[in-house]
């Protein structure tokens, strides 16, 4: 922890901040703390965005291969089912045509037969026709009349006979079903060939085979290499209308593709070219489902995301306020720390100048007291001097001025030896009087009553003389400065418990608010605005405390304020 | 009885013959020297039953003085006057052979006080 706020004191400038002026220091914490906001967010909120943008690719990498599986699985699947249907029929043609003669096929009757077994058989066949190699219908069985149509113009003609055999797109016929043609061509040895043709109802592909393969997210339907729609789709338009997605590239095999639709929604496509047909089968799952899937898992990733971000944000920024006004507090305290240490050195210039003086002073007192007494004893002792009565009278005069002078000198000195710790006898009321001597005069002029009330048989107390003096003078000038015109100070000095004396110092000056009384012991908190430091009541509890003792107060506004020292019979040695 | 003699040791000019010639109205044989050279000098001159030194004086110091006069009068009796509060500098004088010790500023009604206890503990010493 020390390291870290090293850290930041280096980085942010902070070291040197107390003291400074107010507002900049306040800046600096505030920079202070930005910058640990920043850092802590940055190297705790990075990875965790990377962790979960990359998982969430690999969750929309693993849903696809499990989406484009079973589709690449299931195209195959239909292909096969696919290829076999036609390649049943086509079969069956040929097996017919190469059984049975031009002349068995030209009876109507034969014919029938044929196209009722081959229903039977396979199903899906709707009609049947023989053409000759002049292209007209010779023999026709079926629910159209058919016979002696001719079919030289038309392409199928041609290409059955490069091909042998012949699979044509889907088509409407006469009365609007779809149907799709399957031809086949049988030569003769002397080159002459004749042609078998069937027409297939292609709902049949779409029933039996590709709606077989169909979940209720998926769409199978066959298109031919046009695009045009073979089958009825689900979602991607009507039959032998345009395909409302593109026509993916030739291959042998089954094919999986990821596209993207015309609305920019993603879809998975299983496509598969039919051997020996016009048709491709198309498999698609829906973009929707698809979506669906993915955005569930996408949002779940984003909620946990959001959550672990608003927490983390909320501890780092707690954190930081608080480390930082941690932070804060500690400078605070040290700049208290330095301030009293500079107090207490003034104080201790301020007693080193004050005994010099007295000492100086001391030596011309003493002159002028001797000289004084010496001119007493020129009287007392013989010679008789005019108006002797007047001139003795100016003599006790010079003499107690100068017992004046001495007391001042003296209480300079006292001051100055109150401050190294010195530890003595103290008779408690005694020290009480000494104090009040002090402030004696200034009672006088403000009309201030001061009682002093000491139990009967105090015994003498171990403590340090000079700064008892300092905490007693500090609360009673206090009490002082409470009282506005006349008042009363009363003071009262008992026992408390076997090894503990209390002494109350009550006045009934103004009091103290409940708000300035929690804080009147801090450094630095006054109410003299002008003229007080806020330091005499702190250095006062500083002052007990060392010497083993307590201090209370208690205090009501308009009736007046006490405060209450406790102080041990002696000092312990770990107190001073 | 004879009077009682006395050495006032200091450099205040204008305290030590005053106080000299206020002892001199009290029925004292007092005379009074500025420095700790001249008080040796007139110790060896003539005796003296108690001999008041300040401490501090430029030149010799009072403790200084003191043992001088001592190695050759040891019966006679030394007081010294030290600065306001040098309890330690008066009791160190004391360990030192200083019958007593007083504080300053010397007040002629303490000196007189101290002047007769050192003699009269002295007389005490000498009956017995």
């Amino acid at each position: 922890m020390k390291h870290f706020i090293d850290f930041f004191h280096k980085h942010s400038g902070v070291r040197d901040a107390p003291g400074d002026h107010p507002e900049e220091s306040k800046f600096r914490y505030r920079r202070l703390r930005k910058y640990s906001i920043l850092l802590t967010v940055l190297v705790s909120l990075t990875p965790l965005i990377i962790m979960t943008f990359i998982n969430s690719h690999q969750y929309q990498k693993a849903l696809r291969a499990e989406m484009t599986y079973p589709i690449s699985r299931q195209t195959s699947n239909t292909r096969r089912s696919l290829e076999a249907f036609t390649a049943e029929r086509r079969s069956a043609l040929n097996l017919i045509i190469k059984e049975k003669s031009f002349e068995d096929l030209l009876d109507h009757e034969n014919l029938t037969f044929t196209l009722r077994h081959l229903k039977e058989s396979f199903g899906g066949f709707v009609d049947l026709g023989l053409i000759d190699a002049q292209g007209q219908q010779r023999s026709y069985v079926g629910p159209y009349d058919l016979e002696g149509k001719i079919y030289t113009d038309q392409d199928w003609f041609h290409e059955v006979q490069l091909k042998g055999v012949y699979v044509s797109d889907v088509f409407k016929g006469y009365r609007g079903f779809p149907h799709f043609v399957i031809a086949v061509m049988h030569e003769g040895s002397d080159r002459s060939f004749y042609i078998l043709r069937a027409t297939i109802d292609s709902d049949v592909l779409y029933h039996k085979i590709l709606s077989q393969s169909m979940s209720p997210s998926t769409d199978a339907f066959l298109v031919n290499r046009s695009g045009i729609l073979q089958t009825p789709s689900r979602f991607h338009g009507d039959i032998l209308k345009k395909c409302a997605l593109p026509i993916p590239p030739y291959s042998a095999k089954s094919e999986v593709l990821e596209e993207v639709d015309l609305d920019g929604k993603p879809y998975v496509l299983g496509y598969a070219y039919i051997e020996n047909s016009p048709f491709i089968l198309m498999e698609v799952i829906q973009p929707q489902f698809f979506m669906r899937s993915w955005l569930s898992v996408r949002n779940n990733l984003l909620f946990f995301l959001g959550i672990s971000i608003v927490l983390i944000l909320i501890v780092i920024i707690w954190g930081s306020y608080y480390m930082v006004g941690r932070i804060r507090e500690a400078d605070l305290k040290r700049v208290k720390a330095l301030h009293q240490i500079e107090y207490t050195n003034k104080m201790a210039s301020i007693g080193r100048l004050a005994a010099g003086v007295a000492h100086e002073i001391n030596n011309p007192l003493a002159i002028i007291y001797e000289n004084a007494g010496m001119l007493t004893d020129m009287i007392t002792y013989g010679d008789n001097i005019p108006k002797q009565d007047k001139f003795l009278k100016h003599i006790k005069s010079i003499i107690s001025s100068v017992d004046r002078c001495s007391a001042v000198t003296h209480r300079l000195l006292g001051f100055a030896k109150r401050m190294d710790p010195h530890i003595e006898q103290i008779e408690p009321e005694g020290l009480i009087k000494e104090v009040l001597g002090f402030l004696g005069k200034e009672a006088l002029h403000r009309n201030i009553v001061v009682n002093v009330h000491a139990a009967e048989d105090l015994p003498a107390i171990q403590s340090d003389r000079g700064q008892l003096q300092q905490v007693f003078l500090n609360i009673i000038n206090n009490a002082f400065a409470a009282i506005e015109n006349s008042g009363q100070i009363d003071i009262a000095i008992e026992e408390r418990g076997h090894d503990r004396l209390a002494v109350m110092i009550t006045d009934n000056g103004k009091g103290i608010p409940k708000e300035e009384l929690e804080r009147i012991f801090e450094p630095f908190f006054t109410t003299k605005k002008e003229y007080g430091t806020g330091l005499g009541l702190s250095i006062t509890y500083g002052i007990i405390k060392k010497l083993g003792g307590d201090i209370f107060v208690k205090s009501k506004v308009g009736v007046g304020t006490t405060f209450t020292v406790i102080l041990p019979f002696q000092v312990s040695e770990s107190g001073e | 009885m004879d009077k009682i003699s006395v050495l006032l040791v200091d450099d205040e000019e204008d305290l030590v013959f005053t106080l000299a010639e206020r002892l001199v109205y009290r029925g004292y044989d007092a005379e009074g020297v500025l420095s700790g050279a001249e008080a040796i000098a007139r110790a060896e001159e003539r005796e003296f039953d108690v001999i008041v030194i300040d401490v501090k004086m430029p030149g010799m110091n009072g403790i200084e003085v003191m043992k001088r006069i001592k190695e050759k009068h040891p019966n006679t009796r030394v007081m010294l006057i030290t600065g306001h509060g040098s309890i330690k500098e008066g009791e160190d004088g004391v360990a030192e052979g200083a019958v007593d010790y007083l504080q300053k500023p010397v007040k002629l009604e303490d000196l007189i006080k101290k002047i007769r206890l050192a003699v009269g503990i002295s007389d005490e010493e000498r009956d017995e």
